[in-house]
């Protein structure tokens, strides 16, 4: 027994099975990520002050992160661009950038994170950290999860290419959807916790 | 077709292998196993969050008293000499409300339901995605045993109520933990499911079978698949925001100078308790809907079915589903007209509860006008879907009063709301799901369910429901608050209706008795019922196109619909029914 529409779009909606799927899914994550910035406007307005984020947060490690993780977008997007094109050595390479990327993230997200607990700044502080920390924090498992899925396209998942390209592409594609909404939280959080 | 050759020959038996027992009931990706799976949970769980409650009723309608002959089991830590305790009571209480709510009853009425019949109605050999559908499952049954497993933990399960305000919530013991993890759990499970079913309804459609051709249980479960998939996640978003509050000494709920029991509690502040409650809310009035839209959906297939007549309104009710779906979001602060919000915010939210409760009336009044003029056939699934409908509505009317800013100010917290909303979910939606159960089973079985057995569940269960909660109506209008441990024994206010709570909690425990030709019923039936061939009840949407029950894959040959879901009845034709699979008209 197949299921129809796993690769080949359905004529009428013009869409396959996974692809609808994972624009639901980046809905309700827009949602769990709307509720907290909603959570962050109602504290700040609700709060006698509020910090600037340069007080507690280092601007410039945050601004190269930014570079970093739009870079790893617009390699992602290479990556499906190459399997498109039939070039799968380029897709390696491209997708191995951007897992690369999500790395050097983590990293600098690791430093910073050491420096703050370093000077005694934990979510407990304040309001203004213990949102930072939340934040981040769950955009955080959000890079690690869009790396995972990565990691196992450009490894034992990319089997699938002599077998079957088309899906392959498919899940390619879906993946970097996922990781386009890590990097445009990202570029949400960035303004608003770091800049304002 | 007989059901011994259905059953013998499953479709594409070229390729049929025999899975072993683990495979094929257990982590099966069959969308009728998980759905059986699904529904056996949920009932379970039904029946386990009733048993809470009929504990409380004790306390309840006899504050103090030793529980006669149970008492005992429950430990010194909770029901010293059989006596319960403040905090077990409350215990009791808010995993009452959570287990039927996310336990019960939506598990029962999508999982169940849902996966059961939708992919059947659509024409589909099974859901879009199998195996995330039983990720689902697994989910679901994980975050249930964390539930369960709370009564467990140092202090006990959560007790701050099902709605778990803070910051009594971030103060409480660590069962409250327990619950957040627990829910974390079921909304992954929730999110999975509503995905798998928007896009099984959108892309596995049989061929002919466009979207005014679909059943309205389907339209049901599509709209009920956005709400979860949208009003989740904020949730969500408060469970961490709590498990912060409550783990790394953040202050998100936590307002500066908060003092309990004359003792400052150490926190930094800063927060907003009333953020948990618009997160809360954000979630649990879509979440209503959640509740009531998939029975909706069943009694309308049995409406249809048992009068014999197409739906009144069917395109109406279409519409009003969308609307109401769409508008579940922007009512939630109704439930918080007592907060201290501005009366600007007070008067959009009632214009909204307001307006919503017109595409309800429409989706009833259409559900009674379709029984006008039919030749009704009183079957146990017809009977619990007529009492559905007063039910509902009695529960929808009684929430008019609690829209509106004013009247709720004096009904807010009291039996009133209890009442209201049980009339709602409890002969509102488990009759609907009843319902179901009685018009499913042979489909899912292959076998009837017993129709004495059934009429006298009914009338049990119908008496006994309304014996039951009509009288908090009485005494929530005297004031009586729900969340008393005395059941308003101490307050002068009460006295006069004090009375009802002994009536109410001999309904309860009449209930559990009149539950039991339902338990019997239900096991005898699957394996001594009398067998049925396809279309028992001579219906005409495709699930009754499968054989009963399905094999792997559905149907023998894959169906194609050629009219819509309800052609009951239509002039000229040789039998009363119409199937949408049978390309001949009239």
């Amino acid at each position: 027994m197949d299921i129809p529409y796993t690769v080949a779009a359905r004529p009428d909606t013009g869409l396959n099975n996974g692809k609808i799927a994972i624009w639901l899914f980046l809905a309700s994550e827009v949602m769990l990520f709307g509720a907290l910035f909603a959570s962050y406007v109602m504290l700040r307005v609700g709060a006698p002050s509020w910090p600037a984020g340069a007080t507690y947060l280092n601007v410039p490690l945050a601004t190269l992160n930014t570079v970093v993780l739009i870079s790893s977008s617009v390699t992602m997007v290479l990556a499906w661009a190459s399997l498109v094109r039939n070039d799968f050595g380029r897709f390696r390479l491209f997708l191995g950038i951007t897992i690369l990327c999500g790395l050097v993230f983590l990293v600098v997200k690791y430093f910073e994170y050491s420096a703050k607990f370093h000077h005694g700044y934990l979510p407990a502080t304040n309001t203004f950290l213990a949102i930072y920390f939340t934040l981040t924090g769950l955009h955080g498992l959000h890079v690690i999860g869009g790396m995972a899925v990565n990691s196992w396209l450009w490894g034992p998942g990319s089997a699938m290419w002599r077998k079957d390209p088309v899906h392959f592409t498919n899940r390619v594609e879906n993946a970097g959807l996922f990781w386009h909404l890590v990097d445009l939280v990202w570029i949400f959080l960035f303004p608003v916790l770091y800049l304002l | 077709m007989a059901p011994e050759t259905a059953t013998a020959h499953p479709a594409g038996d070229a390729h049929h292998e025999e899975l072993g027992f683990w495979w094929k009931y257990v982590f099966s990706t069959d969308h009728k196993t998980i759905g059986i799976q699904y529904a056996v949970t949920g009932l379970l769980f039904l029946f386990f969050g009733f048993s809470l409650m009929m504990l409380m009723r004790w306390q309840l309608a006899y504050p103090g008293q030793a529980l006669p002959l149970l008492g005992g089991l429950f430990g010194d830590k909770r029901m010293p000499g059989g006596v319960m305790l403040p905090e077990f009571y409350n215990e009791l209480g808010a995993m009452h409300g959570t287990i039927m709510v996310f336990l019960g009853v939506v598990p029962l009425a999508v999982g169940g339901f849902g996966n059961f019949v939708l992919p059947l109605q659509i024409g589909a050999p099974d859901m879009a995605f199998p195996r995330i559908n039983m990720a689902s499952y697994w989910c679901y049954f994980v975050g249930g045993v964390v539930m369960l497993a709370s009564f467990f933990a140092p202090g006990g399960a959560a007790q701050s109520g099902w709605t778990s305000y803070a910051p009594l919530s971030n103060l409480a013991t660590s069962g409250q933990s327990w619950w957040l993890f627990g829910m974390v759990f079921l909304i992954t499970s929730s999110l999975l499911g509503s995905i798998n079913f928007i896009v099984t309804t959108i892309q596995l459609r049989a061929p002919g079978l466009g979207f005014f051709r679909l059943p309205f249980f389907v339209w049901s479960q599509l709209v009920t698949s956005f709400l979860l998939l949208l009003a989740f996640p904020p949730l969500e978003a408060a469970a961490f925001l709590q498990l912060m509050d409550r783990h790394a000494g953040t202050s998100f709920f936590m307002p500066s100078g908060l003092v309990v029991s004359g003792q400052a509690v150490a926190a930094t502040g800063g927060g907003n308790p009333l953020l948990w409650q618009h997160l809360f809310w954000f979630l649990a009035h879509p979440e209503v809907y959640v509740l009531i839209l998939p029975a909706l959906g069943i009694v309308a297939e049995i409406v249809a079915n048992n009068t014999r007549k197409p739906l009144f309104g069917y395109r109406s009710m279409v519409y009003s589903v969308v609307f109401l779906g769409f508008m579940s979001f922007i009512v939630w602060a109704h439930h918080m007209f007592i907060t201290g919000m501005g009366t600007t915010m007070a008067t959009f939210f009632q214009a909204t509860t307001m307006i919503i409760s017109i595409p309800s009336v429409v989706v009833l009044t259409a559900l009674i006008i379709s029984l006008w003029g039919g030749s009704i056939r009183y079957t146990t699934p017809m009977l619990f879907a007529l009492g559905f409908l007063p039910m509902f509505g009695i529960g929808g009317l009684t929430g008019l009063p609690l829209g509106l800013a004013a009247t709720d100010i004096h009904l807010h917290d009291t039996y009133y709301v209890i009442g209201h909303f049980h009339y709602v979910v409890a002969p509102g939606t488990i009759f609907g799901l009843f319902a179901g159960v009685y018009y499913w089973f042979p489909k899912a079985t292959g076998r009837a369910m017993n129709e004495t057995l059934g009429r006298l569940h009914f009338w049990g269960s119908i008496v006994f429901m309304n014996v039951i909660f009509m009288p908090f109506f009485l005494m929530g209008l005297a004031g009586v608050s729900r969340r008393l441990y005395d059941g308003g024994a101490s307050y002068a206010h009460a006295q006069h209706v004090l009375q009802w709570n002994v009536v109410s909690s001999i309904g309860a425990w009449c209930l559990a008795l009149a539950q039991i030709p339902f338990i019997v019923n239900f096991f005898w039936s699957a394996f001594r019922g009398r067998r049925v061939e396809a279309n028992p009840w001579e219906a005409t949407t495709l699930e009754w196109a499968a054989p009963s029950p399905p094999p792997h894959g559905n149907f023998l040959t894959l169906p194609e619909a050629h009219r819509g879901p309800y052609e009951y009845s239509v002039p000229g034709a040789k039998k009363d029914y119409l199937p949408q699979w049978e390309p001949q008209g009239a």
